[in-house]
C-alpha cells in the first residue's frame, strides 16, 4: 500500500546543509501497525511529514497505490491526505473554535465522506458522548487526544499516521489511547504508522522500525 | 461546494469563539465606511444641485450668445438670427424684489427652447398652454415656494407693483429660481423688446449663416463649459470634506487591519490543522477572501445607513456653509443615486481587502510545517522599525519637494498628506527609541522591565497610536488654524463693519426717498453710499465696490499692504483697493495697474492697497464711489451705511422699518449683521467640528480595541510576575500607567504635528484653495484641552482591559505553567 523508496531530505542549518534522511526505504501493508522509532533528531517527524505530502523530499518516492505522492502538486498532495490519510499530532492540533463534535466531524465533511452510523460509533468507542458540545480547551489532555484520533478515523482513512499521539499523556492514558487506536484501525483494516520514543508502546504495534541517522534500520 | 462551504464553516468558527474581535472588525469597517460614504452623500447632493442649477435653461451647460460688453440687447437679433438658421432661444435675466426678498427671475420662449437646455421638460409638452396663455405660470422649486412663504397658485406683487402669473411647482427647477414667459419677465423687469442671451441649440449647425454677418460684433459665440463657476470654487470646499473622510476611512482601516492581523496569528495554527487534514493552499485562500467579502458586504451595508445618517445629520450645516461662503442653494433633504449605494459596498469591500492584504499574503505564504507562533508577527515588527522610519524620511522628503515645487491646491494636500503618513510611519521608532531610553536609565528592576515589557507591547499597539497620532495631530492642526480664523476674522468684522446700520433699499426710488428722509435727522451723522458692478478680469468673476470718501473707511478699514496716500488716490478715481484673494490670483502688487472692463472701454487702477476679504469667493476691486458710477452708471446704488450714536440705532432702525416696510435682509444694524457673520462661521467650522469627533472617536475605538486584543497575550508576560508576589491588582495599575505612558508620549508628539499641519493649513492649503493666508498663532490653552481629551480617551479604552485583568480568576493565571493555553 505504501512504498517509501531512497527517501532523502536535508535542511539548511547556516551555510551548511544538513542531511536528515539519507535514502530511507519502508514499506507498510494494508491493515499493519508499524511503529517508527528513534532517537530525538533522528528524522522521525520529517519521514511522516514526507510520507504525509505536508513537505517534499530531495529525492525518491513516495508512493500510495498507484500515485507518487512525491510528485503530485500542492492540490492533489491536499486531496491526498483529505480522502486517504488520517493524521494525528503529538499537539493534538484540535481547532479551538469548534466543539468536540464538530472537531470529530470537520475532515470527513470536508472530504464530501461523512457517515452518520461510523461517527457515531466512533463517539461511542472513544467515551465523548459526554463532552460533544464542550470546547478542546475545556478538555484534558487525554481527552483532547481521543478526539484527534477520532477527526482521524472518522474520514475512514487508508493509512493513519500518528506523530508521538502519547507523547503529552500519562503512561495509563497513553495505554487506553493507543489500545483505542488499535482496535479501531484493525476495524477499518487501514495501515498504522506511529512515531514514538517509547519501547514499550512500539512492541504493542505489529512491527517496530529503528531510525537511525537518516536511515532505517 | 460543500467543501468549502465546510472550510467557511470552521473559519467563522473562530469569530464565535471570539465575537470582540469580530465586533472590533465590524466596528472598523463600518465607521470607515459610514464616514466616507457620508462624506461622499454630502459631496454628491452639493454637486447634483449645481448641476441642476447649471442646467436651469441655459446655464453655464448651453452655448449662447450674449452681448459684446454682456448687456442686454435688442429682440430682433433673435428673428435675425433664426432666419439665417441659428436655432437660438431668446431669454431675459434679472433680480425681482417680492415681498422684500430678491429673486433670480428667468424668461423663456419655450417653442423655441433648445432640448439639450431645457430642465423644465413640462413645458415643452402638455404645460405648454398653461405656460403660455393667460393668465400663464410662474415655474419655481419646492424649495422656492417655501422660502417665499407662499402656496402653489398665488400671485405675488413684485417691488414695482406688477403681479406675477400664478405659482406653479416644476421639482426639476434650481432653487432661488422664477421662470415665466419672456413676455411676462419683459414687463417684471422692465426691459421692454430686449433679451440678455440666445441659448443656441446643437441642431442645424451645419447650414447657419456667419454670426458676424448677421449681427455684426454686437454679440459673441459663448462656448459650454465643462465646469461651472459654482463648481470651480466649491472645488476646494468639497475637497476639504474628501480630505476629511478620507482620514476618517484611512483611522477606520488602521482598526481593521489590527483586528484581521490578530485574527490571522490566532488562526494561524487552525489553518495549519485545515491544511494537514487536506484543504488545498488554494481553496483556503478563496474562502478567506469570501468570508472577508461577506463580513465586508454586511458592515458595508451598515456603515452606508449610518453614513446616511451622519450626512443628514450634517447637510444643515454644509448647506449652510456652502450658501454663506458661495451663495450655493442646496436642498435640505437627501436624495441619492443608486451609484452611492454601490460605490459605499464597494468601498467597504476594496477597504476590508486592502487592510487585509498582508495577512492574506502571510496565510498564501503559510509554510504548512512551521510550528504556530501566536503574536511573533508582534515581535516580526520590530524588524520594520528601521524600514518604517526610513520610508518615513522619504515621505517628509517627497512633502518638502510638493512644498517647493508644487503650486496647485492638490500639492498643498499632498504636503499634508506627506506630513501625516511620514509622522505616523515615523512614530513607532520614536517610541521604541523613548522607551528604549527609559529603560537604559532605570535600575530599579520592576521599572526596567515596565519600560522593556512596554517596548514588547509597542509592535501591538502601534498601529492604534498611528492612528490616535493621526486624530490628535488633525485635530490640533484644524483647531488651530479654526480658533486663528475666529479671531482674525472677528478682529476684522470690526474693521469691515464700521458703520452703525446698513440698509439695501428696493430700487433706487426708493434709496432716494430713505436718503431724503434720512438728511434732515440730527443722529443720523453720515450717509455711505455704497455701489456695486461685476466684471470679468482674467476669466475670473469680480466685484467693483464703490464706497464713500469718508474717516469711517480711513480710521477703521484693516489693510493688509497699502501705498502711500492711499485713501486719496481712490477718492481721486485712479487708485484701487484689491483683495488678497484677486491679487495672490492675478499676481498683482502694490503700484501694478489694473484694468477694468466697463461699458465704455477700459479704466485703467493702480493698485494702492491690498486688503482681506475674507468668506468671498469672487475677487473684489474697492473704488471710490463716484468714480464707480461715473464708470458703471447703470450700477445699482440702493445700498449704503449710515453713521449714528450707538445709542440711537435701535430707534432709527424701528422708525426706517415702519416708515418703509424694510425687513431683515433690507436693514441690518451692525451687531445684528456680526452676529449672522459669525453665525455663518460657526456653521461653517460646524462640519469639520464634527468630523473631528468622529476621527477621534475612531482612534479611541482602534485603541481599545487593541488594548483588548492584546490582553489575553499579556497573560505570559504577567503570570510570572504575579507569581513571584506582585498582586493583580498592583499588575494591572503597571498595565494601566504603562497604556498611558505611551498614550501621552504619543499625545505630546501629536502636538508639533498637530502645529505643523495647521502651518500647512494656513500657509499652503488655504492660500491655494481660498486666496488668503490668516496669521499663525498658537493657542497653549487649546492644546492643554486636547491633550487632556486623548488622555481621558486613552484611560477609557484602556481601563476595560485592565479591570478584566484585576477580576482575573488564579486559576487562568496559573494555566500559563499548566502548559494547557
Amino acid at each position: 500500500m505504501l512504498s517509501v523508496s531512497s527517501l532523502s531530505k536535508s535542511y539548511r542549518s547556516g551555510q551548511e546543509r544538513v542531511g536528515v534522511l539519507r535514502g530511507v526505504d519502508l514499506r507498510i501493508a494494508a491493515g499493519e501497525s508499524v511503529a517508527l522509532t528513534g532517537e530525538s533528531g533522528s528524522g522521525k517527524s520529517t519521514l511522516l511529514h514526507l510520507i504525509a505530502g505536508l513537505d517534499q523530499p530531495d529525492s525518491g518516492t513516495v508512493q500510495f497505490g498507484d500515485a507518487v505522492v512525491s510528485a503530485l502538486p500542492d492540490a492533489d498532495r491536499a486531496a491526498f491526505r483529505r480522502d486517504r490519510l488520517g493524521l494525528v499530532f503529538q499537539q493534538f492540533n484540535l481547532i479551538p473554535s469548534l466543539s468536540v463534535a464538530d472537531n470529530l466531524a470537520f475532515q470527513s465533511r470536508i472530504a464530501g465522506r461523512h457517515d452518520a452510523p461510523w461517527h457515531a460509533e466512533l463517539i461511542e468507542r472513544l467515551g465523548l458522548g459526554q463532552l460533544l458540545k464542550r470546547y478542546p480547551e475545556q478538555l484534558s489532555g487525554g481527552q483532547q487526544q481521543r478526539v484527534a484520533i477520532g477527526r482521524a478515523l472518522a474520514v475512514k482513512p487508508l493509512l493513519l499516521l500518528a506523530d508521538e499521539p502519547t507523547g503529552n499523556l500519562d503512561e495509563a492514558t497513553a495505554d487506553d489511547v493507543l489500545a483505542l487506536a488499535r482496535d479501531l484501525v484493525s476495524r477499518t483494516g487501514c495501515g498504522f504508522l506511529m512515531v514514538t520514543h517509547s519501547a514499550r508502546l512500539a512492541a504493542m504495534l505489529d512491527r517496530r522500525v529503528h531510525l537511525h541517522a537518516g536511515q532505517i534500520h | 461546494m460543500s467543501r468549502a462551504l465546510w472550510t467557511l464553516a470552521v473559519l467563522l468558527s473562530h469569530w464565535r469563539r471570539h465575537p470582540m474581535q469580530l465586533a472590533t472588525l465590524l466596528v472598523g469597517l463600518i465607521s470607515a465606511t459610514a464616514l466616507w460614504s457620508g462624506v461622499q452623500a454630502l459631496n454628491q447632493q452639493a454637486r447634483a444641485s449645481y448641476d441642476r442649477a447649471a442646467a436651469t435653461l441655459g446655464g453655464a451647460r448651453t452655448a449662447m450668445l450674449v452681448g459684446r460688453d454682456g448687456e442686454s440687447f435688442s429682440q430682433h437679433f433673435f428673428v435675425d438670427l433664426r432666419r439665417a438658421g441659428w436655432p437660438v432661444s431668446p431669454v431675459v435675466e434679472g433680480r425681482i424684489r417680492i415681498d422684500g426678498r430678491s429673486v433670480r427671475l428667468l424668461g423663456i420662449e419655450p417653442l423655441s427652447l433648445p432640448v439639450e437646455a431645457s430642465s423644465a421638460p413640462a413645458i415643452g409638452t402638455k404645460g405648454l398652454q398653461g405656460f403660455l396663455l393667460p393668465p400663464g405660470q410662474t415655474l419655481l422649486a419646492p424649495e422656492t415656494l417655501a422660502e417665499l412663504k407662499l402656496s402653489e397658485g398665488a400671485t405675488p406683487t413684485t417691488a414695482n407693483g406688477i403681479n406675477l402669473p400664478p405659482l406653479t411647482l416644476q421639482s426639476q427647477l434650481a432653487p432661488g429660481v422664477l421662470v415665466v414667459d419672456i413676455g411676462a419677465a419683459q414687463r417684471l423687469l422692465e426691459m421692454p423688446d430686449r433679451i440678455s442671451r440666445l441659448l443656441v441649440g446643437r441642431a442645424g449647425k451645419g447650414t447657419r449663416a456667419p454670426l458676424q454677418t448677421v449681427t455684426g460684433d454686437q454679440l459673441r459665440l459663448v462656448e459650454p463649459d465643462a465646469e461651472t463657476d459654482l463648481e470651480r470654487l466649491t472645488d476646494s470646499f468639497h475637497l476639504n470634506l474628501t480630505a476629511f473622510g478620507l482620514l476618517s476611512f484611512l483611522v477606520g482601516l488602521f482598526i481593521v487591519n489590527s483586528a484581521i492581523g490578530l485574527a490571522f496569528e490566532q488562526r494561524r495554527p487552525m489553518l495549519r490543522t485545515l491544511r494537514a487534514c487536506g484543504a488545498s493552499a488554494r481553496m483556503l485562500n478563496t474562502v478567506m477572501v469570501l468570508e472577508l467579502t461577506a463580513l465586508a458586504l454586511l458592515a458595508g451595508l451598515i456603515g452606508l445607513v449610518c453614513g446616511y445618517v451622519i450626512a443628514a445629520t450634517l447637510l444643515p450645516d454644509v448647506a449652510a456653509s456652502l450658501r454663506g461662503l458661495y451663495g450655493a442653494q442646496i436642498p435640505g433633504e437627501l436624495s441619492l443615486r443608486p451609484q452611492w449605494w454601490f460605490a459605499g459596498i464597494a468601498i467597504s469591500v476594496i477597504g476590508a481587502l486592502a487592510a487585509a492584504s498582508t495577512s492574506l499574503l502571510k496565510a498564501i505564504r503559510l509554510p504548512i510545517l512551521i510550528a504556530a507562533q501566536p503574536y511573533a508577527w508582534q515581535q516580526a515588527q520590530h524588524r520594520w522599525l528601521l524600514a518604517q522610519g526610513a520610508a518615513a524620511l522619504a515621505v517628509f522628503a517627497a512633502g518638502l519637494g510638493f512644498l517647493l515645487f508644487g503650486d496647485s491646491l492638490l500639492s498643498g494636500f499632498a504636503v499634508l498628506a506627506a506630513i501625516l503618513l511620514g509622522a505616523a510611519l515615523g512614530l513607532p521608532a520614536i517610541l521604541g527609541l523613548v522607551l528604549f531610553l527609559g529603560e537604559r536609565t532605570t535600575r530599579q528592576p520592576l521599572a526596567r522591565w515596565f519600560w522593556a515589557d512596554s517596548r514588547l507591547q509597542l509592535s501591538g499597539l502601534s498601529l492604534a497610536l498611528m492612528a490616535l497620532l493621526l486624530a490628535l495631530g488633525v485635530n490640533v492642526g484644524v483647531g488651530t488654524m479654526v480658533e486663528s480664523f475666529s479671531r482674525t476674522f472677528n478682529g476684522w468684522l470690526d474693521g469691515r463693519l464700521a458703520a452703525e446700520i446698513y440698509l439695501n433699499a428696493a430700487s433706487d426710488t426708493q434709496a432716494a426717498e430713505i436718503k431724503a428722509w434720512l438728511r434732515p435727522r440730527p443722529e443720523v451723522q453720515a450717509i455711505l453710499p455704497r455701489g456695486r458692478a461685476e466684471v470679468q478680469i482674467g476669466g475670473l468673476p469680480v466685484e467693483v465696490i464703490g464706497f464713500a470718501d469718508h474717516l469711517t473707511y480711513r480710521d477703521n478699514w484693516p489693510l493688509l499692504q497699502s501705498a502711500a496716500e492711499v485713501w486719496d488716490r481712490v477718492a481721486r478715481g485712479d487708485g484701487a483697493l484689491v483683495s488678497e484673494q484677486l491679487a495672490r490670483r492675478l499676481n498683482l502688487r502694490l503700484g501694478d495697474r489694473i484694468e477694468v472692463p466697463t461699458g465704455a472701454g477700459r479704466w485703467p487702477l493702480d493698485v494702492v492697497a491690498i486688503y482681506a476679504d475674507y468668506g468671498n469667493p469672487k475677487g473684489q476691486i474697492s473704488v471710490g464711489f463716484d468714480a464707480l458710477v461715473a464708470h458703471f452708471p447703470g450700477s445699482a446704488q440702493t445700498a449704503f451705511g449710515l453713521r449714528v450714536a450707538p445709542a440711537q440705532v435701535p430707534a432709527l432702525v424701528t422708525a426706517l422699518r415702519d416708515r418703509f416696510k424694510l425687513d431683515n435682509r433690507s436693514l441690518a444694524d451692525r451687531s445684528a449683521l456680526k452676529a449672522e457673520s459669525k453665525r455663518i462661521f460657526n456653521r461653517t467650522f460646524a462640519v469639520t467640528a464634527a468630523l473631528n469627533a468622529f476621527t477621534l472617536g475612531i482612534a479611541g475605538v482602534a485603541l481599545l480595541t487593541s488594548l483588548l486584543t492584546l490582553s489575553n497575550s499579556r497573560l505570559p508576560q504577567l503570570a510570572p510576575l504575579w507569581a513571584i508576589g506582585i498582586t493583580r491588582r498592583r499588575l494591572a495599575l503597571i498595565e494601566l500607567m504603562k497604556t498611558l505612558s505611551v498614550a501621552l508620549i504619543t499625545a505630546l508628539l501629536a502636538l508639533p504635528l498637530g502645529l505643523l499641519v495647521a502651518w500647512c493649513l494656513i500657509a499652503v492649503v488655504n492660500v491655494k484653495a481660498f486666496g488668503w493666508r490668516l496669521p499663525f498663532e498658537i493657542f497653549p490653552l487649546q492644546l492643554l484641552q486636547l491633550l487632556g481629551v486623548a488622555m481621558l480617551a486613552s484611560l477609557l479604552a484602556a481601563l476595560p482591559p485592565i479591570l478584566k485583568l484585576m477580576r482575573m480568576q488564579p486559576a487562568k493565571l496559573v494555566k500559563v505553567f499548566a502548559d494547557e493555553r
